[in-house]
């Protein structure tokens, strides 16, 4: 388990590579997959109300999670799926990784598959790093042998060597998820099926894990992800599906597939009240980034600038209107506020109904690596006019090889010089 | 350092069972998990396997000391004390892995829920270490067995056999509560009840026969519980060959079918209600 090092520096974007084509062998062919779950209304659970209502069947309404979805993947391809909350992506992963049956439809598989749908499920924190890593390993279908022979790689790859004989409650959650991802790789499946791994770990994680990824992909694997994340998918996926109450609603390209994503979460994050406030009487059409050659993208190098767009359809006309913007890291910390006061052609400050604004901003970089988040604000100046407030309008990683504990960094000037010798002890 | 994996095959993926991904790995788990929970539970802690001892030899003690001396049952039998220690240890074996059993594929959510994992591993794994640790139990009783002058015959030899026939029983019981439970939650207290009953249903305190119980229509009753059938014949084959065997307590081979058909019904009742459950565990949870 070498990581190449000359890999592991360079951004992380456009590291893609070449796709398989159509007449590659198929690593897993899905066709009209089909799952309804049955929630009861009131669960019956215990003899005893079974026996005081023999006769009343239990009531439950039905949730279609998945609605035949049919799809392939290639041997060696990097599929992304993505989907909002209860869309039914999770649903398909389970069943992909049978842990859930189907009801109808049918899913082949090439080769050993390896399910990762959280980091460290299978873990018992009463038994040792050591104990821990053979069970992991049988589970994902190696003999125990084998296990045993690529332990000691496991917990090196993990750097835990000191803590192998450590019951894992002692852990901190760091050196979980170090172990975790490190039984993960050394599972060495045909098929992988990744469940928003991505988000977790601190910034040396995710580079870790990006260049894993990126070795997985050189050597051929076939890997399924399952993001929220359309950063990732972008940089990573050759293909990747959106999926939408059960059905898949976009398949192919990845920047179209975000692009289909965010459309998705803006028609649903005002409809649903993701917005707050009662009065809105605008719309956030669509928040993006650009880069340097105006191309939209999801990531910022450290240091490069950022530059925002975004575009507003104000419903209902309004005076003083304001758009704002609040810059916010991956723990939520809202970093920096900015914002500007919307006129519109002719000078007036009363913006008619149906007109679109476009914003460009463009912001000086100090972010360190890492996820970022946009949220944004619509006002005017008079109560009862227009209110909207979209958290995570947008999110985007700064990706870079400065590691840095801080959360930005800070123009500064720092020096260290030795003292002359000879001078009194002070 | 690229590394192809050859092609591999496209083959059907049928979802979450009972078994799940082969018999390979479903052995290689439950073999590693029982011996891993044993471990941890008795090589852990100084006093751990001592600890597992003072339960069985307490209650020994107690039930001596009640039926030997105050309501003086067994004491017609010169190895009334062996037998009642036998019967124990081997009750105690059943009671542990069922009770067990019962809550363990629920307590075994997260990784029910998240893992492609073989489902009867979990009921059975918990049968595995009680059988570790009945197998150290055997050790106490065979010294028992031979400080009270018991005579080895070649019908020793039956005993692993009895043995099998009641891990059987256990795993299918076991199997059948462990599923039942992620449904009806009163399994837990009806199965303490339950073992609790079969306890007494089982001859253990009183020995059968006309030393022992003297009663040929109850002793008859008795014989339609397997267990009982296991018991009684382990004391003939290692304790008493002028015991009443099975048969005989039953008034007759042919009085053990019901007993057999029993024992097949509960197995076959294990495996078809695991089947049908399994596939569906992870989302009844």
């Amino acid at each position: 388990m070498s990581v190449d090092k000359a890999t592991s520096n360079q951004p992380q974007t456009g590291v893609r590579s070449p796709a398989p084509q159509p007449g590659d062998p198929l690593a897993i062919q899905v066709e009209d997959l089909r799952k309804t779950f049955r929630i009861p209304t009131h669960r019956v659970d215990s003899f005893k109300e079974r026996l005081v209502r023999p006769f009343s069947a239990p009531d439950f309404r039905e949730l279609k999670a998945l609605d035949g979805v049919s799809f392939d993947v290639r041997k060696g391809e990097f599929f992304g799926i993505v989907g909002r909350n209860g869309s039914g992506k999770s649903t398909l992963l389970k069943i992909l990784a049978s842990i859930y049956r189907a009801d109808a439809g049918t899913i082949r598989m090439a080769g050993r598959l390896a399910p990762f749908i959280e980091l460290g499920v299978g873990f018992n924190v009463e038994l040792t790093a050591r104990e821990n890593v053979v069970l992991n390993g049988v589970m994902m279908g190696l003999t125990p042998r084998e296990t045993r022979r690529r332990l000691d790689a496991v917990i090196e790859f993990a750097e835990l060597e000191e803590f192998a004989e450590l019951k894992l409650k002692n852990y901190s959650s760091g050196m979980l998820v170090r172990l975790a991802f490190s039984v993960m790789l050394e599972a060495d499946a045909d098929v992988l099926l990744i469940d928003e791994v991505l988000a977790v770990g601190d910034a040396a994680f995710q580079q870790k894990c990006a260049d894993a990824f990126h070795e997985m992909k050189e050597r051929g694997k076939t890997i399924v992800l399952v993001t929220h994340e359309m950063s990732t998918v972008e940089a990573y996926c050759h293909r990747a599906m959106l999926i939408d109450g059960g059905k898949i609603r976009q398949l192919g390209d990845p920047a179209e597939t975000g692009r289909e994503y965010l459309k998705l979460n803006f028609e649903r994050g005002v409809e649903t009240g993701e917005a707050t406030g009662g009065a809105e009487g605008a719309r956030l059409l669509d928040c993006w980034l650009v880069d340097g050659a105006g191309e939209r993208t999801t990531t910022v190098e450290q240091g490069e600038k950022i530059r925002l767009r975004a575009e507003v359809e104000v419903e209902r006309e309004a005076s003083g209107l304001g758009v704002g913007f609040v810059l916010a890291n991956a723990d939520g910390l809202g970093l920096f506020e900015f914002g500007t006061p919307v006129t519109a052609a002719d000078g007036s400050a009363t913006i008619p109904a149906g007109e679109k604004v476009l914003v460009e901003a463009e912001l000086e970089n100090p972010l360190a690596p890492g996820r970022h988040f946009v949220h944004c604000g619509v006002q005017s100046d008079r109560g009862g006019g227009v209110y909207l407030y979209v958290h995570n309008a947008l999110d985007f990683v700064v990706f870079g090889s400065a590691q840095t504990k801080g959360i930005v960094t800070i123009e500064h000037e720092i020096e260290a010089s030795v003292e002359p010798k000879g001078g009194e002890e002070r | 350092m690229t590394v192809v994996a050859p092609d591999a095959e496209l083959r059907e993926v049928h979802g979450p069972s009972a078994l799940g991904g082969g018999w390979r790995r479903f052995f290689d788990l439950l073999w590693l998990i029982s011996v891993t929970e044993f471990r941890r539970t008795y090589f852990g802690t100084v006093f751990g396997y001592l600890w597992s001892l003072v339960r069985p030899l307490m209650l020994f003690g107690v039930l001596l000391f009640v039926f030997t001396q105050v309501l003086k049952i067994g004491s017609e039998l010169p190895y009334y004390p062996v037998l009642l220690l036998l019967g124990i240890v081997q009750f105690t074996f059943f009671q542990e892995a069922t009770t067990n059993a019962v809550t363990s594929v629920v307590a075994q959510e997260g990784v029910v829920r998240k893992t492609q994992f073989p489902r009867l591993v979990i009921p059975f794994s918990t049968v595995l270490t009680a059988l570790f640790n009945f197998g150290l139990n055997l050790v106490i009783v065979l010294v028992f067995v031979l400080a009270w002058g018991v005579d080895p015959t070649w019908t020793w030899l039956l005993f692993p056999f009895a043995m099998v026939v009641l891990l059987i029983l256990t795993a299918a019981v076991s199997a059948i509560l462990s599923v039942l439970y992620v449904r009806f939650r009163d399994v837990a207290i009806i199965w303490t009840v339950g073992a609790q009953m079969l306890f007494y249903a089982t001859p253990i305190l009183y020995p059968l026969g006309k030393e022992g119980l003297a009663n040929p229509t109850i002793e008859k009753f008795l014989m339609l519980n397997p267990l009982a059938v296991i018991f009684e014949q382990v004391r003939v084959w290692v304790l008493e060959p002028n015991a009443p065997t099975a048969a005989e307590a039953a008034g007759g081979a042919l009085h053990l079918l019901p007993a057999l058909a029993i024992f097949i019904a509960i197995c076959t009742f294990a495996v078809w209600i695991f089947n049908r459950e399994a596939p569906r565990i992870a989302e009844d949870l």
